[in-house]
């Protein structure tokens, strides 16, 4: 209805805009004209169709939706309580053990019994002489140096190499031997060895080595690891470290330093195993050579040594007596030829040099070393005490085992110097060859007795307390007098000492009872040694810093 | 503690004669409670000579039952030790011999 209501006006309106339309259109026709008079016309009739939604017939729905109800519930959480409590044991305090309350009364009434007995002996023990001179005979005396191994290997004899070392192992029933030249200063690529006999074992083979180990380059100097019996670590001519254990016998080369800037220039003169502080099952490698350093080297893992400590000698930080008379100019390195390790203080060692005056070293030093040589460690000044000079380059050095200020340089001058840690003359100068001195060692059984390896080719044994200027023993090694370049006492074995000759030649020695057992106040007899004063030479050592 | 500073006092008389370097009291169990040496050589020498002194007594007994051990003695190269032997308790001194 209300559709057709609408629809009225609108025809009506349509009609009278028609209306206009024509009239409009009659005016525009005749503008020009004047208006006629009004007249009654019929027009055509224009219907125009609505367009009102209405009309054309658009019919309205109904249409209904409803949106699914909204689910509500409720939901209540609440956390738990919580409570934190800590516990710790203790660790187990050990009981301490029951400390018997002795008896008191009963305590001293035994005291009273037994102390005039006691105090009886007491002082007839002190005056009785009943037991000087008195030896007993536990087992049978062994009258004379014997020679009881030749070893050799005959490959490297008859490329005339020398036996440049020697070093016994952990056991001490591995012997090890290095070959190399030492009277050859060229550059070689001469292939070497390092061979080893174990003793102990049965149908031991003395042209046969138990191990070979085959060498590109001179081997300088050996030493075997303090706690692992087959590893061995040698110094080489081209002035690289290598370790082999020689269980492995493919392949034995454990780990080597490789040719770096850290590496020696020069030859490897020693290699000594150092223990690590705080821990007594590690060791690090020691190794000195002529180019003036001192070089701390450890393993582990993969890859090669790894340097971890590194000092340097150079001219200018030593001692002042020891410095040359013309002040070098720049740096100059001291070479170091051979070091010995203290058995009493854990960073000191000894270094023997080219200039003949023996170092006493630290390992604590701090000082920076005044080298400008590249190293991926910085270099530090270890010299703190210049002792007075021998005649000519020392080749070897060795530390008392039983005494902590004693030590021993030997070298070109055919002479043996004792020297106490504490004073810059040696204690006792003793010439023990027409030729060089190779090598000096300590016995580790006897306080008062040392080896030394002459040029003459003869291993002489001084006992200090039979004569301290002529050997006790001597025994020579070579026939014709080619010289002994090392010795080496057997630690576990001290009847048993090793040398290596320029014959590429080791024998085994065995000792008499008298330089193996110790005396009755050899102790002390060393005691008093060390504590003499030294006679006063021309030349004094200075010293630096705290001795 | 009259007392026990008399103990003190006669081994510090036992302690003081020449060459003596140690003097310990060591109970029937072997267990040191007097000594002037350190820990570690008290208990080695106390734990060693009492077995000894055990084994020297039964050896004297074993030979005449009617003997006993009353005093031993040991000569070592470089010590003298001496153990005073009783029910109750062992005196061990080690003394340097003469010089």
């Amino acid at each position: 209805m209300a559709t057709r209501l609408q629809s009225r006006p609108l025809c009506q309106a349509g009609r009278a805009s028609a209306g206009e339309l024509a009239t409009g259109g009659a005016a525009g026709a005749h503008g020009p004209w004047r208006p006629g008079p009004l007249q009654d016309e019929t027009l055509g009739l224009a219907s125009v169709p609505s367009q009102w939604r209405g009309v054309q017939g658009v019919r309205g729905e109904t249409k209904s939706c409803q949106t699914a109800s909204i689910a509500t519930a409720d939901a209540g959480t609440q956390g738990r309580k919580r409570e934190d409590a800590q516990v710790q044991t203790e660790a187990p305090v050990r009981p301490a053990p029951p400390v018997p309350r002795p008896d008191e009364p009963r305590l001293l009434a035994f005291l009273r019994r037994v102390e005039p007995a006691v105090t009886r002996e007491l002082s007839r023990n002190w005056q009785s002489h009943a037991f000087d001179g008195f030896e007993v005979t536990w087992t049978e005396p062994q009258q004379t140096v014997t020679c009881l191994h030749t070893l050799g290997y005959p490959p490297a004899q008859g490329q005339g190499l020398h036996v440049t070392s020697v070093s016994w192992n952990a056991t001490g029933s591995v012997l090890a031997c290095a070959y190399g030249r030492l009277d050859d200063g060229d550059w070689s690529t001469l292939k070497s060895y390092v061979c080893a006999w174990n003793l102990d074992r049965r149908g031991l083979h003395p042209q046969q080595p138990s191990a070979v180990v085959e060498v590109p380059s001179a081997v300088m100097c050996l030493a075997f690891h303090p706690t692992q019996p087959s590893q061995v670590a040698g110094g080489l001519y081209s002035g690289e470290v290598l370790l082999w254990d020689l269980s492995r016998r493919e392949d034995p080369l454990l780990w080597r330093t490789g040719l770096t800037d850290d590496t020696h220039t020069d030859p490897v003169c020693q290699v000594v195993w150092l223990p690590e502080a705080g821990h007594s099952h590690r060791f690090r490698l020691l190794s000195v050579a002529p180019d003036g350093k001192v070089l701390l080297w450890q393993g582990g893992g993969t890859g090669p040594l790894q340097l971890r400590e590194g000092f340097a000698l150079a001219m200018q930080q030593l001692p002042r007596s020891a410095r040359l008379r013309k002040p070098p100019r720049g740096e100059t390195e001291v070479g170091a030829t051979a070091v010995a390790l203290s058995s009493f203080d854990p960073n000191l060692f000894i270094l023997g040099t080219e200039g003949g005056f023996p170092l006493k070293c630290s390992l604590a030093a701090e000082e920076a070393a005044l080298v400008r040589t590249p190293s991926s460690v910085p270099l530090r000044a270890p010299a703190r005490f210049a002792f007075s000079p021998q005649g000519g380059p020392i080749y070897s050095v060795s530390c008392s085992p039983f005494h902590r200020n004693l030590f021993l340089s030997a070298g070109t001058d055919g002479h043996a110097h004792l020297h106490s840690a504490l004073q810059a003359q040696p204690l006792a100068s003793l010439r023990l060859s027409q030729q060089y001195l190779f090598a000096v060692r300590w016995s580790p059984a006897r306080p008062l007795l040392f080896a030394v390896a002459s040029g003459e080719g003869a291993v002489q044994l001084v006992d200090l307390q039979r004569s301290s200027q002529k050997p006790a023993v001597s025994v020579s090694q070579t026939q014709d007098g080619s010289p002994v370049y090392c010795l080496e006492f057997n630690k576990q074995q001290p009847q048993l000492l090793a040398a290596g000759d320029a014959k590429g030649t080791v024998k085994v020695w065995g000792l008499s009872t008298a330089l193996t057992e110790q005396g009755p106040r050899e102790m002390e007899d060393l005691d008093r040694l060390a504590a003499e004063v030294a006679p006063e030479g021309d030349g004094a050592a200075g010293c630096v810093g705290q001795v | 503690m009259i007392r026990k500073t008399e103990v003190e006092e006669t081994l510090k008389r036992i302690q003081s004669h020449k060459g003596v370097i140690g003097t310990m009291v060591v109970n029937a169990e072997g267990i040191p409670i007097r000594t002037t040496l350190d820990n570690s050589t008290t208990v080695q020498y106390a734990g060693l000579l009492h077995q000894l002194t055990i084994k020297a007594k039964s050896t004297i007994r074993d030979i005449d039952p009617q003997n006993d051990l009353t005093f031993l003695r040991i000569r070592s190269k470089k010590h003298e030790i001496m153990v005073a032997p009783d029910k109750e308790y062992l005196l061990i001194v080690i003394q340097n011999p003469c010089e």
